[in-house]
């Protein structure tokens, strides 16, 4: 539907009066409809991050390791051996909500692009979810078709999905969100750039054909010179197409095999318009683009549409003139389009043509770092209370058989297994435990992956909470024997324009911050996800973090699940727990409220330096993170996945949650190292592994008992055996 | 003599690197084969990987059944050259006519990733040193992976030994159990499960090794088959 | 009863992956083939007084649930209608 504006078209494209004046400024006269149209998206927060760029100068970006920090496609560690690894998450929250299938799946082939566009071969997907409560038929049903999505696309890409989370919150009913993450491996030495550069290289655009798909709130502009009907057709919901996007990934492997290309870059938010805006900015050049020459789906399309077409699977490269006919000859094998469709220039201005005329000319530089930066006004929220007073809990075993079954515990198997977990050999740990650990063949080394959040913590307290998800997620991969390298995350907020928000969305950052000093973790992408709320509600502050560390050698990865009866069963670390945000709070007293402890960074850290000197050392049974459920989950989860019992009558404080606990088990021989290794860190023993029951202190249940409600849990609710 | 596997790759195929690593990990010398080519290679032995050739559009396998490779590998068939299809490779081969019946929809609807257990039905060169009832445990992962014959088909594919495997427990609907079928001159063969997935312990299993040593050693002596 | 067909389609402008891996493998064989739109076909029985109300109802099951209106469009014909054409 299209009523005609009542107001001038840049308020109706998001941009603020000021913004409008800014631009005028910048170009040195009124800018046209077109130019306006691509300011006001490499201006909005998504493509510019105007509210969001000053706090996240706060990360640490730098270490040994970075080959590769913000900035680029994706971030790129070195892990040794001559090998590199690729990583970032990004969220497709918004296309999701649409239209959840399609949504989740250009989620992924979003992600999978970015990867590759750095020259890596991406080896592993995560994904992080969020819904409603799962008693909502709705939320079923949009969780159901989330899940398809990103297997859709991962399974025929033939990427490996190897693990991520699923929350289910009622703030996330009418706004779920889809994060996505990829690693990829490459040779250290053969990092891809964005950075496009000499003047008189070829812009080569290749892939699918473009059409109308993902115009959004641009189309505004369509209103002017279309009808009402012709104007609601125009699709905006983009379609992903795994097949191309498979095609695409084995091609641009092969055109950087044969070092064809100068410059990557994939095609994403915005299209054309912001891909060649940041190639050029990467390169400190201009680019002179022809939109007449670039393939179309659809006739008739509109050079506005052409430029800020969001169609997936398209790559833009940067291509010498001599090498072009071996690249068409390579993208022909490959059976993918590729066209020509503008050149380097020196000027530092983007100017774009259609059928011979100039449609637009915009200096680069105010494109890019000219994009507004603002400063937050931040109000403490109200509702921030101090820690809760809690009752004893009165049956440990009833709570633990209910939290077994609880959605936000239960096993993901019923997700996890309509993904392809195996694709690429590489994966020694599946998902199911904490992390998954994917060998980097033909290398001895692996390296350990983890995507980890909790809305409900960073709710509660917003500093602790964004400390909390960076430490929970780092831990995860320290429980393999894997040493945390590295970071990217995914920060999905609310309206920041709200002073709550912003505190939380501050406040948040700087708990990051400050673990990932704390453990020397190097934040090298991410992505920001702002405006996630319905009718002026926000979902819950939610970072999610996903962590790389790296293995020397995959032989001595260690998994989640208890292995043999007689095993010794330890409590490794003492980090501060309360039932504050817990899940035992949520379901057995049915509110979300109080304070989370402090986490220890310190102690945390020395936590992953034993685990990854335990393991190294062969010592290490099992290892497993404490956080949902607490200790009597955690306890029960390394039976369950073991298949086998544990007696570990001297577990207390059953249901607590907090930072830096994890539980080990380990053959009795080995216990006195152990307790050498461990040092001034915290050990104590629980018990030991064996039995057909899970015994966690007062809580007693049969393992079949807790198998069958762990693993029935979810399938019982989406209607599956 | 080093036996030369070609494996297939057409646009769309996604475990073809994998099963070159494991052609080279039980001894066999790997080469790629190209959907466009109408040639072998001089391959002894073709291995048809699995996938999403032509990303499943129609029904999977029937775009690749009618690329070029094909030709020359029903020709390579004919001659009586082993061939073994792996999940969309042995959608592949049905859509080709190599391998009797039909894969369709898993009767749950979705797609599964986990290992399976495949009960050995015969002795077969196909499964060197294995006994009928033994238990190989591999892992499988389709959405198109339920096995469809008529009942005439299926009385055929008994008189003449055709199936060398059938599930346990039965994963995906398909019928009478069956997981592996092998054509009438059993020198073609397919299955869902994954044996090229299956060749390192420290992945979980190294059970898929035993077919790949009988495509190994059908190369090595046809007249096994 | 009544037997209606409904016919789901790509919406126009919506990107079709499988028609257009159709079309490319059919131009590949050298088949001149210009566009391809693959959709779905469904033959529904209808327990309706009258071909109206049979439509009227197919419309309905189709609007809601055989076609995603985001990005599907459908067509409802009785099944006699369809074979004639």
């Amino acid at each position: 539907m299209n009523v005609a504006s009542p107001q001038p078209l840049h308020r109706s494209l998001g941009l603020t009066d000021e913004e409008y004046s800014r631009i005028g400024e910048a170009i040195g006269r009124e800018p046209n409809d077109f130019e306006l149209a691509v300011f006001s998206l490499l201006w909005s927060e998504h493509c510019g991050y105007k509210h969001s760029r000053r706090l996240l100068g706060r990360f640490p970006t730098s270490g040994p390791a970075v080959l590769q920090g913000p900035g680029e496609n994706a971030g790129v560690i070195d892990v040794g051996d001559g090998l590199a690894v690729a990583l970032k998450v990004e969220s497709h929250n918004h296309p999701s909500a649409v239209e959840p299938f399609q949504g989740a799946a250009t989620g992924v082939g979003g992600i999978l692009r970015d990867i590759f566009a750095m020259g890596a071969r991406p080896i592993a997907i995560l994904d992080s979810l969020r819904f409603g409560e799962l008693e909502s038929p709705e939320q079923r049903q949009l969780f159901g078709r989330v899940v398809e999505g990103v297997g859709h696309y991962g399974n025929c890409v033939g990427v490996a999905n190897v693990g991520g989370e699923v929350e289910f919150e009622a703030p996330y009913e009418h706004n779920c969100l889809v994060n996505a993450m990829c690693v990829g491996l490459l040779d250290a030495g053969r990092l891809q750039s964005a950075g496009a550069a000499g003047a008189g290289n070829l812009l080569v655009l290749y892939g699918s054909r473009t059409g109308r798909d993902g115009i959004g709130g641009a189309s505004v502009l369509a209103s002017q010179g279309f009808d009402e009907d012709s104007a609601g057709k125009r699709p905006s919901v983009q379609i992903g197409d795994p097949f191309t996007g498979k095609k695409l990934i084995e091609c641009t492997l092969a055109l950087i095999d044969a070092g064809l290309v100068a410059a990557l870059q994939d095609l994403g938010a915005a299209g054309l318009a912001s891909s060649t805006a940041e190639m050029a900015s990467a390169g400190g050049v201009g680019l002179d683009v022809d939109l007449s020459r670039v393939p179309l789906r659809e006739p008739d399309m509109e050079p506005f549409e052409i430029m800020i077409s969001e169609s997936q699977e398209r790559m833009a490269a940067i291509v010498e003139p001599e090498r072009w006919p071996e690249v068409e000859a390579l993208c022909a094998r490959w059976d993918m389009d590729a066209t020509v469709i503008g050149e380097v220039t020196g000027g530092g201005r983007l100017r774009v043509l259609f059928e011979g005329e100039p449609v637009g000319d915009l200096p680069v530089a105010a494109l890019t770092d000219g994009c507004p930066r603002y400063d937050l006004e931040r109000t403490r929220p109200a509702r921030l209370a101090g820690p809760c007073r809690f009752p004893p809990v009165s049956d440990p075993t009833a709570a633990l058989r209910t939290l077994l079954g609880s959605p936000g515990i239960a096993s993901r198997r019923w997700i996890t297994r309509q993904y392809d977990q195996l694709v690429g050999s590489g994966t020694v740990v599946r998902p199911g435990g904490d992390a998954a650990v994917v060998r980097l063949t033909p290398s001895a080394r692996a390296i350990a992956v983890s995507l980890d959040g909790n809305g409900r913590r960073t709710w509660l307290h917003p500093r602790r909470g964004g400390m909390s998800a960076v430490c929970e997620a780092a831990r995860n991969v320290a429980c393999t024997g894997a040493r945390p390298a590295a970071v990217t995350n995914c920060l999905n907020f609310g309206n920041p324009e709200h002073p709550e928000v912003a505190y939380e969305l501050a406040e948040a950052i700087e708990g990051m911050a400050l673990a990932c000093e704390a453990l020397d973790l190097p934040v090298v992408s991410g992505n920001v996800s702002l405006y996630n709320e319905h009718a002026g509600h926000p979902i819950q502050p939610t970072p999610v973090v996903g962590v790389v560390g790296v293995l020397e050698d995959a032989d001595l990865a260690v998994s989640a699940a208890f292995r043999e009866t007689g095993d010794v069963v330890l409590l490794a670390g003492n980090g501060p727990a309360a039932l504050d945000g817990s899940e035992y709070q949520k379901r057995l007293l049915g509110e979300v409220a109080g304070e989370i402890p402090e986490p220890d960074l310190d102690a945390e850290r020395a936590l992953h330096g034993f685990l990854a000197a335990a393991a190294a050392a062969g010592l290490l049974q099992s290892a497993h993170d404490i956080s949902s459920g607490g200790l009597a989950v955690a306890l029960a989860e390394s039976a369950i996945l073991g298949g086998v019992g544990v007696d570990a009558p001297a577990a207390e404080w059953l249901f607590d949650e907090g930072e830096g606990r994890v539980v080990i088990s380990a053959r009795a021989g080995n216990v006195p190292a152990l307790v050498e290794l461990a040092g001034s860190l915290p050990l104590r023993e629980l018990g030991a592994v064996g039995g057909d029951r899970i015994v966690a202190g007062a809580a007693v249940i049969d393992l079949s008992d807790a198998t069958g409600r762990y693993e029935s849990a979810i399938p019982e609710l989406m209607g599956d055996r | 003599m080093s036996v030369r596997v070609g494996v297939v790759t057409f646009p769309g195929s996604c475990d073809d690197r994998d099963a070159l690593r494991a052609i080279e990990l039980v001894g066999g010398e790997p080469a790629q084969l190209w959907h466009a080519d109408d040639h072998l290679h001089a391959a002894d032995a073709v291995i048809v990987p699995g996938g999403f050739s032509y990303g499943d559009y129609l029904r999977p396998g029937a775009l690749a059944a009618r690329s070029p490779v094909m030709r020359a590998i029903v020709r390579h068939a004919g001659d009586g050259g082993p061939v073994l299809g792996i999940c969309n490779g042995f959608q592949v081969l049905t859509e080709a006519g190599l391998l009797p019946g039909v894969l369709r929809p898993n009767t749950g609807l979705r797609f599964r990733c986990h290992d399976v257990g495949l009960r050995v039905q015969r002795p077969s060169p196909w499964l060197p040193q294995r006994e009928p009832g033994d238990l190989l445990e591999i892992p499988m992962k389709h959405h198109d992976g339920c096995y469809f014959a008529d009942p005439a088909t299926l009385a055929e594919l008994d008189r003449y030994g055709q199936v060398l495997l059938r599930y346990e427990p039965n994963p995906n609907g398909s019928v009478a159990a069956i997981a592996c079928v092998t054509s009438r001159e059993g020198n073609v063969a397919g299955l869902m499960p994954h044996p090229e997935h299956a060749v390192d312990p420290l992945l979980g299993s190294a059970d898929g090794r035993v077919l790949l040593a009988g495509l190994l050693g059908l190369a090595r002596t046809p007249a096994a088959a | 009863m009544t037997r209606v067909t409904v016919t789901v389609r790509p919406k126009e402008g919506i990107l079709d992956p499988q028609g257009e891996a159709l079309r490319r493998s059919l131009a590949a064989g050298g088949q001149p083939v210009l566009a391809v739109r693959a959709g779905k076909l469904f033959d529904v029985e209808i327990d309706a007084a009258s071909d109206a109300e049979a439509l009227a109802l197919a419309e309905q099951i189709a609007g809601d649930l055989l076609a995603n209106p985001l990005i599907e469009e459908h067509r409802v014909d009785l099944a006699g209608e369809e074979r004639a054409g």
